[in-house]
């Protein structure tokens, strides 16, 4: 595995080489949303002037090619996730919508009042809302599973978690703190309660080798914005048998087989799951985007933005010491290169507004992630996050951006 | 360009680094409203004080916390409406939302058919107008805007309460 020549990636964002405020853009959310390489750019506008019409629709070569592609970029998706067919593959919204649908259509057909769904103090609202809205439909009990001091989750108590759950539904990294939480004990011991599994992995596809097949878990639901694919595409793998045994989610257009007067039958998996117009040129976005990511080598990315949030987590610690807190995980290789941090005394919101003076862009917020939020005790963190895309440079520009900062706001 | 300067004018930074009406008040008599801003997680909570006899915002108290922005709009919004009365507290919402160019249910080029200029006309604004940088920041107006939406809604919440 050679190193990634960052130099040369960089050249593959055309934004990364626009200015923002006068100054080098130095794009640090990549954890809400990736800059996209000209391969994707290239591949969408292609298909929009070259081969663009309805898929599985029309008879005409334009309508054969469109269908073509966008079963191509679904095949590519499934074989980039380690799933055993392209069926099992349905094209959603995003990560939210996936969950959603899980919820909506597993769920309710399998989920009654008194049942347990076991989710876990660091999830994103979108594994967090839909159930408890199922909850307070259903009468569905929500566990949570705690978190320790050292940003992990406290799995001391699971199985009396468990016990009577349905489904364990857990983030594979948090968007928050970057954890990686470990899935094969998660999923081992749902599988002992008889637990369904949902894989929130939505931070974690984009920036680690991942095999579905490997972690054993039911549904893993992901999007493809924050892979250097285009938003409004997301993905939610699920085993085929599954799906087949699901009620459809949404009705209309393509999900069906055949229609009545007085009634309709589905049609097969994953159409059936993908009622109306799918967002067709972004599934062959997100096919190209996996190209990409293949093309640079997962386990490189992996290795590259390890070495990145040592030297961030570094020298962040080296410059402000005490005066900066960081929530999550020292240890690299259970973390990804997400960075939430506060500095004493000032809100993460005024720190964000200095670094957009230096072209630095960093979120501010609670990450749709109050739950959480709480329980660090703060209302909002600055989160720095990276890709493949970044390098030193980077981290040095946030490093000098947040000594300004600080100054500024100095009581 | 805007600069930080026109965001971050020195009084902004005094009210946020010593804010005014820090606390709280016993509820009841006191009303307390709370308001969220969901893009950045700041919160409020307004207690008001308000004498249903005379109408006047005897006084005014707040917690919660935020971003220098939203905890000096705050701050100055507590001072700036103390003493005075509901009818005056709503025109100083108003006027305040004039300044951060929110002109609320009216789409651009449409007039509602009152006239938002003669009714804020005596309406001072005082300190609050250090606010005005904000305008250039398009996402930083929901911070400062916080404090007024829920004191706008505390005061319904109490006109409501009140008999008439």
């Amino acid at each position: 595995m050679s190193p990634l020549d960052v130099e040369r990636i960089k050249a593959d964002f055309p934004i990364l080489n626009t200015k923002s405020r006068g100054n080098r853009l130095v794009f640090l959310d990549s954890a809400a949303s990736s800059q996209k390489p000209l391969a994707v750019l290239d591949a969408m506008d292609h298909a929009y002037r070259h081969h663009y019409a309805n898929v599985h629709r029309g008879v005409y070569e334009i309508a054969e090619r469109a269908t073509a592609e966008f079963e191509k970029a679904r095949a590519k998706v499934a074989k980039f996730i380690g799933a055993s067919e392209a069926r099992e593959l349905i094209f959603v919204r995003n990560a939210t919508e996936a969950i959603n649908l899980v919820a909506y259509s597993w769920a309710r057909a399998n989920l009654h009042a008194g049942d347990a769904v076991v989710i876990s103090h660091m999830e994103h609202h979108a594994n967090v809302v839909p159930w408890q809205m199922l909850a307070a439909e259903r009468g569905i009990e929500l566990r949570w599973i705690p978190m320790n001091a050292d940003f992990t989750l406290d799995l001391t108590r699971l199985d009396i978690l468990l016990d009577g759950a349905k489904l364990l539904s857990v983030t594979a990294m948090s968007n928050v703190l970057g954890t990686i939480n470990p899935l094969a004990p998660l999923i081992a011991a749902a599988r002992a309660h008889d637990a369904f599994v949902l894989i929130d992995a939505c931070q974690y596809i984009p920036h680690v080798a991942t095999n579905v097949r490997d972690w054993g878990a039911d549904f893993v639901a992901f999007s493809a914005h924050k892979m250097c694919g285009p938003s409004g595409i997301g993905a939610l793998w699920a085993k085929a048998e599954i799906l087949e045994a699901m009620p459809p989610f949404l009705g209309g257009g393509e999900m069906i087989r055949d229609v009545r007067l007085e009634g309709f039958t589905t049609n097969d998996i994953p159409w059936k799951f993908e009622a109306g117009t799918p967002a067709i040129v972004e599934a062959i976005g997100f096919g190209a985007a996996v190209d990409y990511l293949d093309s640079l080598g997962m386990d490189a990315i992996r290795d590259h933005e390890m070495r990145l949030t040592r030297y961030a987590l570094d020298a962040l610690h080296d410059e402000f010491a005490d005066r900066l807190t960081v929530y999550g995980p020292r240890d690299v290789s259970i973390r990804g290169g997400a960075i939430s941090f506060l500095f004493d005394g000032i809100h993460a919101h005024d720190i964000s507004q200095v670094l957009d003076e230096d072209g630095v862009c960093v979120r501010a917020g609670h990450h749709c992630a109050k739950p959480l939020m709480r329980q660090l005790g703060v209302p909002a963190t600055s989160r720095a996050s990276f890709y493949m895309y970044n390098d030193e440079i980077d981290v040095d520009c946030l490093v000098a951006a947040l000594i300004k900062a600080e100054k500024f706001f100095a009581i | 360009m805007a600069g930080l300067e026109d965001l971050y004018r020195e009084i902004i930074l005094d009210h946020y680094r010593s804010p005014r009406n820090r606390g709280e008040l016993a509820v009841p008599p006191a009303h307390k409203t709370e308001g969220f801003n969901p893009l950045c997680g700041d919160e409020v909570a307004v207690y008001l004080d308000v004498d249903s006899v005379s109408g006047l915002v005897v006084d005014i108290k707040i917690s919660g916390q935020g971003c220098s922005i939203s905890q000096a709009s705050t701050s100055m919004m507590s001072d700036a409406v103390k003493g005075k009365s509901v009818e005056e507290a709503r025109l100083l919402i108003r006027a305040f939302k004039a300044l951060m160019s929110i002109h609320e249910s009216k789409l651009e080029g449409e007039s509602d058919g009152t006239d938002l200029a003669a009714d804020l006309e005596g309406v001072r604004l005082g300190d609050l107008e250090a606010l005005q940088g904000v305008v250039k920041f398009p996402v930083r107006i929901k911070c400062a805007t916080l404090a007024w939406n829920t004191l706008q809604q505390g005061l319904d919440e109490i006109g409501a309460e009140l008999p008439n």
